[in-house]
């Protein structure tokens, strides 16, 4: 809605647009409203904005220069960059190793959930889909010591140990195993409440047709819901991928301390120090490091992660 | 299939009647259908893994959580489940112990001050970018960004802002000869929970804002026509006719921001280690210090089920209340 206020298409008129044909509205103030707008973009970015920065000066520039300011000359410097990235590579490579099928995994349960309960005709569904829904809310220091305790007593190395012996395969993913079985489970009911208030917009005749017409419950999923189900499932991914990259409490917990080499990159930047003195460089650089895979899907498909987080 | 979207072509066009005709007959051949072909035992391998799994995680976790609390599992001995060895003892401990009071009150404050100041900015900055600007989308995509990001990234970036020294609040005073507001924002006790609710309203009143401009954009005209012919000022029309009309969307934002609260954890854990210290303590780091720093498992325990009926006592009427009102 960035176009000029000219256009009377009703879709098109916000709130303020009906205020004003009532507020005079002097070019003073529209002024003011954009100085706001801008400070409001001062706020939001200045800790991005002196955080990089401060990541590509020398100590030496970083003492004597305001945080804000760009480094010049000789305080310009790519230390902190390749440090920060030779320190996280391996835990950017897990993260990696751990969000991607714990994403897939847990938006497909949740659309098969929602599309079970929602779509399919069968009474005394609302208590499942509260117990469901319920789900999303629960604080995870609650299940935190059982956790541990699942993933000390079921031995996933032990258990594939078979697997260990093929090349590229480590025995220290026994580990992201674990995570991605926790993460999937726990990503179940916001997934399928994504899922639930997209499907319960399917008109029920599309559906009834196929269903008069014999169509099993899986054909009617494999063949209708699903290939409508795009949309939101790109949602899904975004979303959950987010929330599962920028987990830091479930790996602190499943993870063993001290196993660095199983250590998704929020553990990794966490750990992060610049060795004696303290280089807040460093930990900057780490942090966009860090950050770079969510700031990219965000920016991408921002829009859609906006409506995601809306619904 | 090619079967069905003909059918679903036919429909959709009205061509074929006697198929809703019909309908309703159909449904009673459904009902006396044997059980096995039922729609209901078709649907359960589609919603009953998922729930299984969950329901183990989630639920069965919880009672083996509320288990363990009645134990006194503590160290690397194991838990005696022995019925006659449980008690509520942790309970008794933990509601005679100080640190908890505090790290109970300072959790209550963080939710509070943290939801209901993001949600008043949050409405504020619905209501600026609501103004019919231009580049809508590029701001409305900025005030966003910071949600984005790991709790572990923002926190190393508003660690640094404070910082006493190098920080650029500090610095920024400095620079501007106001060196009496440079301040030691996370060591002292006083503003430590402030800062950490303040960097934590930067992360999130962004969501507010998109949840409050869905809500504006669904308010219809004729509420806005109303409040014009009676002539009300802006202000009124705002209080008046705007913000009572955004109580769903201020309470689906509500309990969105709490469940983000409840999460601070990673964020305090990151700037503070496992060691906040009385004036940001909360229950959530509590617990995660006493089950895995000190090794008090039961004792942690019980702190997390406190922790889950706080949140019980949050959810369960919101999930009644979507419930009533279909929402659900």
């Amino acid at each position: 809605m960035s176009g000029t206020p000219a256009a009377p298409d009703p879709e098109n008129r916000t709130w303020t647009d009906r205020v004003r044909r009532s507020v005079r509205t002097t070019s003073t103030s529209r002024a003011l409203l954009y100085v706001v707008l801008f400070a409001l973009v001062a706020f939001y970015l200045a800790p991005l904005e002196a955080g990089i920065m401060t990541a590509f000066k020398t100590q030496n520039a970083f003492n004597t220069s305001l945080p804000f300011f760009p480094p010049l000359g000789d305080g310009f410097t790519l230390e902190a960059w390749r440090v920060a990235l030779d320190k996280l590579q391996s835990g950017l490579v897990n993260s990696l190793l751990l969000a991607i099928p714990a994403t897939v995994l847990s938006a497909t349960l949740g659309s098969f959930a929602a599309y079970g309960i929602t779509n399919v005709d069968w009474k005394y569904q609302m208590p499942i889909v509260a117990l469901f829904v319920a789900g999303i809310f629960i604080p995870y220091q609650a299940v935190l010591v059982p956790l541990a305790r699942l993933f000390t007593i079921v031995d996933t190395q032990a258990l594939l140990s078979p697997l260990w012996g093929l090349p590229f395969m480590h025995e220290y993913y026994a580990n992201l195993i674990n995570l991605i079985i926790a993460h999937t489970a726990y990503g179940i009911p916001i997934t399928f409440l994504l899922f639930r208030s997209y499907y319960r917009n399917f008109s029920d005749e599309m559906l009834e047709a196929a269903r008069l017409d014999g169509a099993s419950v899986f054909s009617i999923y494999r063949n209708i819901v699903l290939p409508l189900s795009k949309p939101m499932f790109a949602v899904t991914l975004i979303y959950q991928f987010t929330q599962v990259w920028n987990d830091l409490l479930f790996a602190l917990v499943i993870i063993p301390s001290g196993s660095g080499s199983s250590a998704p990159v929020t553990v990794a930047l966490n750990n992060l120090s610049g060795g004696i003195i303290q280089s807040f460089g460093l930990q900057m650089a780490g942090a966009f490091i860090a950050a770079i895979p969510t700031l990219i899907v965000y920016v991408l498909f921002g829009d859609q992660f906006a409506k995601g987080v809306a619904s | 299939m090619q079967r069905i979207y003909r059918k679903l072509k036919r429909l959709v066009s009205g061509e074929d009647e006697s198929l809703r005709a019909d309908g309703g007959t159909t449904v009673e051949h459904a009902e006396s259908e044997s059980l096995l072909s039922s729609e209901f035992v078709q649907s359960l391998p589609f919603w009953l893994p998922p729930f299984l799994l969950m329901g183990f995680f989630v639920y069965g976790a919880i009672g083996w959580n509320f288990i363990i609390s009645l134990t006194d599992f503590e160290t690397f001995q194991l838990p005696t489940y022995k019925l006659s060895a449980l008690d509520f003892e942790m309970y008794r401990q933990l509601f005679n112990d100080p640190g908890f009071w505090t790290a109970a009150r300072n959790t209550l404050v963080l939710l509070v001050a943290f939801t209901g100041l993001c949600l008043v900015f949050g409405l504020i900055l619905a209501i600026i970018v609501d103004r019919d600007i231009r580049f809508e989308n590029t701001f409305r995509t900025i005030y966003l960004l910071p949600m984005s990001l790991s709790f572990v990234v923002t926190a190393k970036f508003w660690a640094w802002m404070y910082n006493f020294n190098s920080g650029m609040i500090n610095v920024t005073f400095r620079s501007f000869g106001l060196d009496f507001l440079a301040h030691q924002w996370i060591s002292d006790p006083t503003t430590k929970l402030a800062a950490v609710i303040f960097a934590l309203i930067w992360q999130f009143s962004g969501y507010a804002m998109v949840v409050y401009l869905a809500g504006l954009r669904a308010i219809p005209d004729e509420h806005f026509e109303a409040a014009r012919v009676d002539g009300a000022s802006t202000w009124r029309m705002y209080r008046r006719v705007i913000v009572p009309q955004l109580r769903a969307s201020t309470v689906s934002a509500a309990v969105v921001l709490m469940v983000f609260a409840l999460k601070a954890f990673d964020f305090l854990y990151v700037m503070f280690g496992r060691q906040p210290g009385p004036a940001a303590d909360i229950l959530a780091t509590m617990m995660y210090r006493e089950a895995f720093g000190s090794l008090h498992w039961a004792y942690g325990s019980a702190i997390a089920i406190v922790l889950f009926v706080m949140a019980l006592a949050v959810v369960t009427p919101y999930l009644y209340n979507e419930y009533r009102r279909g929402e659900l």
